[in-house]
């Protein structure tokens, strides 16, 4: 049976705080703040202006502005003196290009308007590249901004390149030790640079670092298979998938399985593969999972080695149970099964490496490149440096004095460095203390080549002349060598040197090639087999066991300045602007952490307007102690463990309304990144800006809707997909028949009719739609006092819900017992008598944008008629029409619509991107940029479809499957979200549209949406 | 063996005889001469073989003409050689073609070889035509339209003040009139003292009632109408920083449209014509004929060749050198047609989908000295011809199914934009 479970959205709607209850009540949270500037009756006294004065001020000022109105303003065009020959004034061009940041690797389209990169698509010739997540997505911003370093500097003052260049060589060629310390830039071109570069000065080595590196995978793959690289996993061909604390839907191992995953997780031929996941903190992985145990950190360690062979003493018995179960269904699936895990030390990382040799699903053949650092060298070059050892340093792609968890120590030693040179985009924590910066061009202004999977080479081509004075750190390498030539050149040689079409390649952004292929040595180093002392430091002993992780938006935090992902809400907590501690629910009430809602206002867990509160807490790990960082109560936190994401706390060079959250990177000793940690609660109260609490379900639970793999393959549809029905005359119809229906139906069946798909088995929510749908439609960022405020602007959400019961057969049993209110089997105590369902909720993601009905609510509510219906489907809004009387919002059952309260762009009140002249160069010029006062939500991409439409007009022909496409449904790697024109009975939407698993949101309601959903099947047996 | 040796050499002879004849009659009877030379004829072989590099009086590709017979000192021949084919000329090493060969920057100019001696002679008789001065503003015109207009005043005032007078006598006579009655006795009757009108009328308050009634609906009728206004900038003609005239490229010289404006038919854009398409016939027109100066002169007080030197400037032409100095300065054109942000439009779904005509919306560039905004373009402009306009869907593979299918269902036989679905608020609002 499908939903009938009980679904909530955050722990006081399952508790029934009177917050939830109120919110239940109120359509819109907040009241407007008449009382700001009526309610002062002071000032109001004081004030030397009478009511006549006044309306006599009023009359005059608004007569005229009217008057000042009547005259337009000259607006001046100013064509090229040259066209470029490619360009033409309103017309999208597409390059292929690469991001290669250290962090995150992707092949990608650029979209340029007039010369501008505007927007980042997925490059779908790419295979290994493929799938941008939502940081790359956002990428194109973060070359927008106006923070970034302008020009070369020395102690601070602008000096001309020639003057660093002579600094440089001069020390180069004084024979003193220089370091290069880079991120890993999976670059053939570059390494080969660096090596000659290596080759002409002896004196120079390099040392590779990665912010959040793989460490330990590293090592053991080094160890077994001689290469410092990482095992590739295709998710796509697994059965089943046993992850001990690897985050693989996020950034475990660099990221980008997603497509993968998602490809085994729909039920095809009644087969769909398993997941379990072994994990301390909630996270995408572990909500997507088909069976999640939590379990802290050294548990895991634990249950890996039973998985392994070993033993399972020592763990609770419910675990002991699961690992028995993963084990058993490992051992069935056989070639078919994989293990994977985040675990922080070399033994761990090995046994998963020996357990998949077997495996179908992992590639150590062509391992995946992005991760390269070896914090054994960093820590070397550290006391190198505080030694005096070091006479120049040159920093490229890094950050180390605020990623290092010895930063202070890094800073010391960079003291005394005689020259230190930051290639860096921004003068950030470390450029700003180092005597030079040779500032680098953002990767849509540079060119290189990136090995992302051997055998992959992905082409990064600029896409706008450099914004600043910059130049690529391989320029500089090549400069500082006393060659003339240019990086471009230097690529483009080892590209045809390497037998490779150099136009094809930067065309099509990816090359298939076994010419950069290593050499794989067969002697291992023993140094590594021990750790090098990193898994065996004594670390103090704490109550908690702290993982730190990264957030989907923020990564490492080498994007903190970019607005787009600070609000961003996190998939999980729904939170923005922030990073916080996750904990438990039991442990929360244990420390006294625990905000109740009964408690004094100040303290209260909720504001009025339903804004969340937290206490605040120290860390204190290795007498580093991390200051007044929030508490969020996460249900399916481990019990004795906390999490915190990494990325966040970032100070210089950013503006001020991004240095958001706490910096987690000095908790991260000996580059582990779980920790054993201690927490002092410290007084004051936290404010979150969390969207999920923002609307309530309204007891209309079945807006999820989910069954079991077991149902899914025995039961009919109307089991566990019904359509609801209703009486008339005693008479049971479905709710889509058109006997029971108040609306005449419009006929639709001629031209195009659109329709979104979305699969709730394919979402991982990872957010890149989200991020998509800001970039392709103007979305305008408000800030986290806003967001707090329920005003977030996001025309696509993903919504996160829990629900409690490990199995529906249980669910239902106990639904079915219950017998009455109250009583010993009362519905009232049913809830309460589960066993604390915060424990271990399931969790469930569905994106949620306008629903496009057909018998739209919006519409009818109206009374200016700013928003109409199309023959195609798509439900329009008039800005220009729209007076602002938020009634559509109010009429809106799935809470789609976003009201522009302010005006966001040109507004002094909000520094984001739309608020300077760089920022705004990534608006996209065909879609309007709204005004203070109307409202908006999602048009399914309108201005895509109609392009569409337009190109076949043009070429005079018909449209092919394939070609619709919105943002979200462009950025979906995973094949969730899906677009069509479902008139076309060939398309593949309309095949998803007659689907067994098709159901659309509150079905009940009658909007007859256009966009439908696909019930999630979850792989879920009975033990 | 003898005998075809024989017809070989009687064969030889002939054709020797024929060559000689021929050399002999075309020396003998057209040598190159420019006085013997009809400048007019030379005229129009200048303009269609000469013109594309070469100006009389001006350097252009090519150097100025004007006086080339006099520089080569009446060197007919050398010219002539020159002239049907400069490039062998200087492989000969002749001194003086490679001396001009060099300084005109080794440009290689066209062999001419099918110009006959009498065409040439034309032609360099043309070259010694004189510089014409610009033609004065022809006498007088503006003399007389001046005194017209004064005239016509004078006429008026005349006559005002002939009214005036009549009404003074009249005034007079009656005064007169009634005193010789007085005079002779005789009673005017009075008229009775009516009520007057305006007291009549306030008294009659339905009479009130309804007029104040057409009064509000009046002044809310022209309310709206010069509200409606607002913002609507039909006629708008802003002066450019260039002044470019429509009349004389798209009109007299009937240069199409989307030559300039070339991604009207791609984009959304219509398109300003970057400078460098200006260029394209600029770089050898660099002054306007005559009769086009003066007109622009008299009828519109322009210069069209400073208009021109503005061109050279914004884009870094040096006539002089014939080269760009790559000193460039941006025109920024005042734009004339300004829809607002949330409205929007797509010249390519009109102009390549649909066919309109650039006039219908632009109205008549071609005549058009000072490009203005024609159109309202007010969205009820923009409905009224969607609801009028047929789609053109022949030949055109998209509309073909929903055509049929649309036209079945509305029972017509032709859609109209509308029907299409051309009045959807979201089709231009998004």
């Amino acid at each position: 049976m499908s939903s009938n479970k009980k679904y909530w959205k955050s722990v006081d709607d399952l508790n029934g705080s009177p917050f939830v209850e109120t919110l239940r009540q109120n359509e819109f949270v907040e009241e407007i703040p008449t009382d700001e500037f009526l309610g002062d009756k002071e000032t109001l006294e004081a004030s030397q202006t009478t009511r006549r004065d006044f309306l006599k001020y009023v009359g005059f000022s608004t007569a005229a502005a009217s008057l000042a109105a009547c005259e337009g303003p000259v607006i001046k065009s100013i064509p090229y003196v040259v066209q470029p020959e490619q360009i033409i004034p309103g017309v999208a061009d597409y390059y292929a290009s690469t991001i290669a940041d250290g962090f995150d690797f992707a092949s990608v389209l650029v979209k340029t308007r007039e010369g501008r990169p505007i927007k980042i698509e997925n490059n779908k010739l790419a295979k290994a590249g493929y799938g941008a997540n939502a940081r790359v997505h956002a990428s194109v911003l973060s070359m927008y901004d106006q923070n970034r370093a302008q020009g070369p500097t020395a102690s601070g003052d602008a000096v001309s390149w020639s003057d660093i260049d002579a600094g440089v060589m001069s020390q180069l060629n004084s024979g003193k030790k220089t370091v290069l310390l880079t991120q890993t830039f999976a670059s053939p071109s570059t390494e080969k640079l660096i090596a000659e570069f290596v080759e002409k000065y002896p004196n120079v080595s390099h040392v590779a670092y990665d912010s959040i590196g793989e460490q330990f995978a590293l090592d053991a793959f080094e160890v077994k298979y001689g290469m410092r690289v990482l095992a590739d996993y295709d998710f796509s061909k697994a059965e089943v998938i046993v992850s001990v604390g690897a985050d693989f839907l996020g950034d475990w191992n660099g990221g980008g399985y997603d497509a993968g995953y998602a490809k085994g997780r729909v039920p095809v031929n009644g087969k769909m593969s398993r997941h379990i996941q072994f994990e301390a903190n909630m996270s995408l992985s572990g909500a997507n999972a088909d069976m999640r145990i939590p379990v802290t950190p050294s548990q895991q360690k634990v249950i890996l080695s039973a998985l392994a062979g070993g033993s399972t003493a020592n763990l609770p018995e419910n675990v002991k149970n699961a690992v028995n179960t993963a084990k058993n269904e490992l051992k069935a699936a056989g070639s078919k099964g994989v293990v994977v895990t985040g675990l922080q030390d070399v033994p761990s990382q090995t046994k998963a490496l020996e357990i998949n040799a077997n495996s179908e699903v992992i590639d150590v053949a062509a391992p995946k490149m992005t991760r390269s650092g070896d914090v054994r060298k960093v820590n070397q070059l550290i006391k190198d440096m505080n030694a005096g050892r070091v006479g120049m340093l040159v920093m490229a792609g890094v950050n180390p004095s605020y990623t290092l968890p010895n930063a202070t120590e890094f800073d010391a030693g960079l003291a005394k460095v005689a020259v230190s040179v930051a290639c860096s985009m921004r003068a950030d924590e470390t450029a700003s203390i180092a005597t030079h910066i040779a500032p680098v061009p953002h990767y849509l202004e540079a060119w290189g080549d990136v090995q992302i999977k051997l055998g992959e080479v992905s082409i990064t081509q600029p896409t706008i002349r450099p914004l600043f004075d910059t130049r690529q750190f391989q320029d500089s390498l090549l400069k500082w060598m006393g060659s003339d030539q240019s990086y471009y050149d230097y690529l483009k040689a080892t590209m045809i040197n390497a037998g490779i079409s150099f136009n094809k390649a930067v065309h099509d952004g990816v090359v298939m090639t076994n010419a950069f292929a290593k050499a794989v040595s067969t002697n291992t180093n023993t140094s590594i087999t021990e750790d090098a002392g990193l898994s065996n430091a004594t670390l103090q002993e704490g109550g908690y066991e702290l993982t730190l992780y990264t957030k989907t938006s923020m990564g490492d935090g080498n994007q903190a300045s970019n607005p787009w992902l600070q609000e961003m809400p996190d998939p999980i907590t729904r939170a923005t602007w922030d990073n916080y501690i996750t904990m438990s629910e039991a442990d929360a009430k244990k420390e006294g952490l625990w905000l109740d809602r009964s408690s004094f206002f100040t303290e209260a867990r909720h504001d009025a307007n339903g804004g969340l509160n937290g206490t605040l807490v120290n860390i204190t790990v290795n007498g580093v102690v991390v200051e007044n960082v929030p508490v969020m109560v996460q249900p399916g936190q481990a019990n004795g463990s906390i999490g915190l994401a990494l990325g966040y706390g970032r100070t210089t060079s950013i503006q001020e309304e991004m240095q958001t959250g706490v910096n987690a990177y000095p908790l991260m000793q000996n580059f582990k990144t779980t920790q054993n940690v201690s927490i002092q609660k410290v007084a004051g109260v936290h404010e979150f800006a969390v969207i999920q609490l923002h609307n309530t379900l309204m007891g209309r639970g079945d807006i999820l809707r989910e069954t079991s793999l077991e149902i899914f393959n025995t039961k009919d549809k109307k089991y566990w997909n019904p359509i609801p029905e209703v009486t008339k005359n005693h008479i049971e119809y479905e709710v889509t028949s058109p006997e029971v229906d108040l609306w005449e139906e419009f006929d639709r069946s001629i031209g195009h009719h659109f329709n979104l798909a979305i699969d709730l088995n394919s979402c991982t929510g990872c957010g890149a739609c989200v991020i998509a749908c800001h970039a392709e439609n103007n979305v305008p960022v408000v800030g986290k006092s806003e967001v707090r405020r329920s005003r977030d602007m996001h025309w696509l959400r993903i919504d996160r819900y829990y629900s409690s019961q490990d199995s529906f057969e249980l669910d239902d049993t106990k639904k079915n017992d219950f017998n009455g209110l109250s009583g010993d089997n009362g519905s009232l105590g049913g809830f309460g008598e589960m066993e604390d369902p915060a424990a271990n909720p399931q969790v469930a993601f569905q994106p949620v944008m306008c629903q496009h009905c057909n018998h739209a609510p919006c519409e009818t509510v109206c009374p200016v008629a700013a928003t109409s219906h199309s023959r195609q489907g798509q439900n329009h809004m008039a800005y220009n029409r729209c007076v602002g009387t938020r009634y559509c919002a109010n009429n809106c059952p799935y809470k789609v619509r976003r009201f522009n309260w302010f005006l966001y762009n040109g507004n002094d009140e909000f520094d984001y991107h739309m608020n300077n002249d760089l920022g705004r160069m990534v608006i996209n010029p065909d879609v309007t940029v709204r005004s203070r006062g109307v409202m908006e939500k999602c048009s399914m991409c309108i201005q895509m479809t109609q392009k569409t439409i337009l190109d076949a007009k043009r070429d005079g022909r018909q449209i092919k499957d394939g070609e619709f496409a919105t943002a979200c449904s462009n950025a979906c790697t995973s094949g969730a979200l899906a677009f069509g024109d479902v008139n076309d009975t060939s398309s593949d939407i309309y095949h998803k549209s007659k689907d067994d698993r098709m159901y659309h949101l509150l079905e009940s309601v009658g909007t007859k949406p256009n966009v439908f959903y696909q019930t999630k099947v979850r792989n879920t047996k009975e033990a | 063996m003898i005998q075809v040796n024989r017809r070989n050499s009687f064969s030889r002879i002939i054709t020797l005889c024929a060559a000689f004849l021929l050399t002999f009659s075309s020396s003998l009877f057209a040598q190159i001469d420019a006085s013997t030379g009809d400048a007019d004829a030379g005229k129009a072989l200048f303009k269609t073989n000469c013109a594309a590099c070469h100006k009389l009086y001006k350097p252009m590709t090519g150097p100025a003409l004007y006086g080339v017979v006099e520089k080569y000192e009446q060197d007919f021949e050398w010219l002539g050689k020159w002239i049907r084919n400069s490039q062998e000329l200087i492989a000969t090493g002749d001194p003086r073609a490679v001396k001009v060969y060099e300084e005109n920057g080794k440009k290689v100019m066209n062999a001419f070889e099918g110009l006959s001696d009498a065409d040439i002679s034309n032609i360099l008789a043309y070259t010694q035509t004189e510089v014409v001065a610009p033609l004065p503003p022809p006498p007088g015109e503006i003399g007389e339209t001046v005194p017209g207009g004064v005239s016509n005043e004078i006429i008026l005032a005349i006559l005002g003040f002939v009214l005036l007078l009549l009404v003074a006598v009249l005034y007079i006579v009656n005064n007169t009139l009634k005193r010789f009655a007085q005079a002779q006795g005789i009673e005017v009757q009075e008229e009775e003292t009516r009520k007057p009108l305006w007291k009549a009328f306030v008294e009659n308050q339905f009479l009130v009632l309804v007029s104040v009634i057409f009064l509000l609906l009046g002044s809310a009728y022209f309310a709206y109408g010069w509200m409606s206004q607002v913002g609507v900038d039909q006629g708008y003609a802003p002066v450019q920083p260039i002044h470019y005239s429509h009349r004389i490229h798209a009109g007299e010289n009937a240069i199409d449209c989307k030559y300039c404006h070339s991604s009207a038919r791609v984009s959304k854009h219509s398109g300003i014509p970057s400078l460098n398409i200006c260029m394209n016939c600029h770089k050898s027109i660099g002054e306007v004929a005559a009769e086009t100066q003066a007109e622009g002169v008299n009828e519109y007080g322009v210069d069209y060749n400073k208009e021109i030197q503005k061109l050279y400037a914004a884009v870094g032409w040096d006539e002089a050198t014939q080269a760009y100095t790559g000193e460039t300065k941006p025109v920024e054109w005042i734009r004339i047609h300004n829809l607002p942000d949330f409205a929007y439009f797509n010249h390519s779904q009109h102009v390549s989908v649909a066919g309109v005509e650039c006039q219908t919306c632009h109205g008549p560039v071609e005549e058009m000295e000072i490009m203005y905004q024609y159109s309202p373009l007010t969205m009820g402009w923009c409905i009224n011809c969607h609801r009028e306009t047929n789609v053109k869907v022949e030949g055109n593979a998209y509309y073909e199914k929903i055509h049929e299918q649309l036209s079945k269902k509305y029972g017509v036989e032709n859609l109209t934009a509308a029907q299409m679905g051309g009045l959807e608020c979201g089709k231009c609002h998004y």
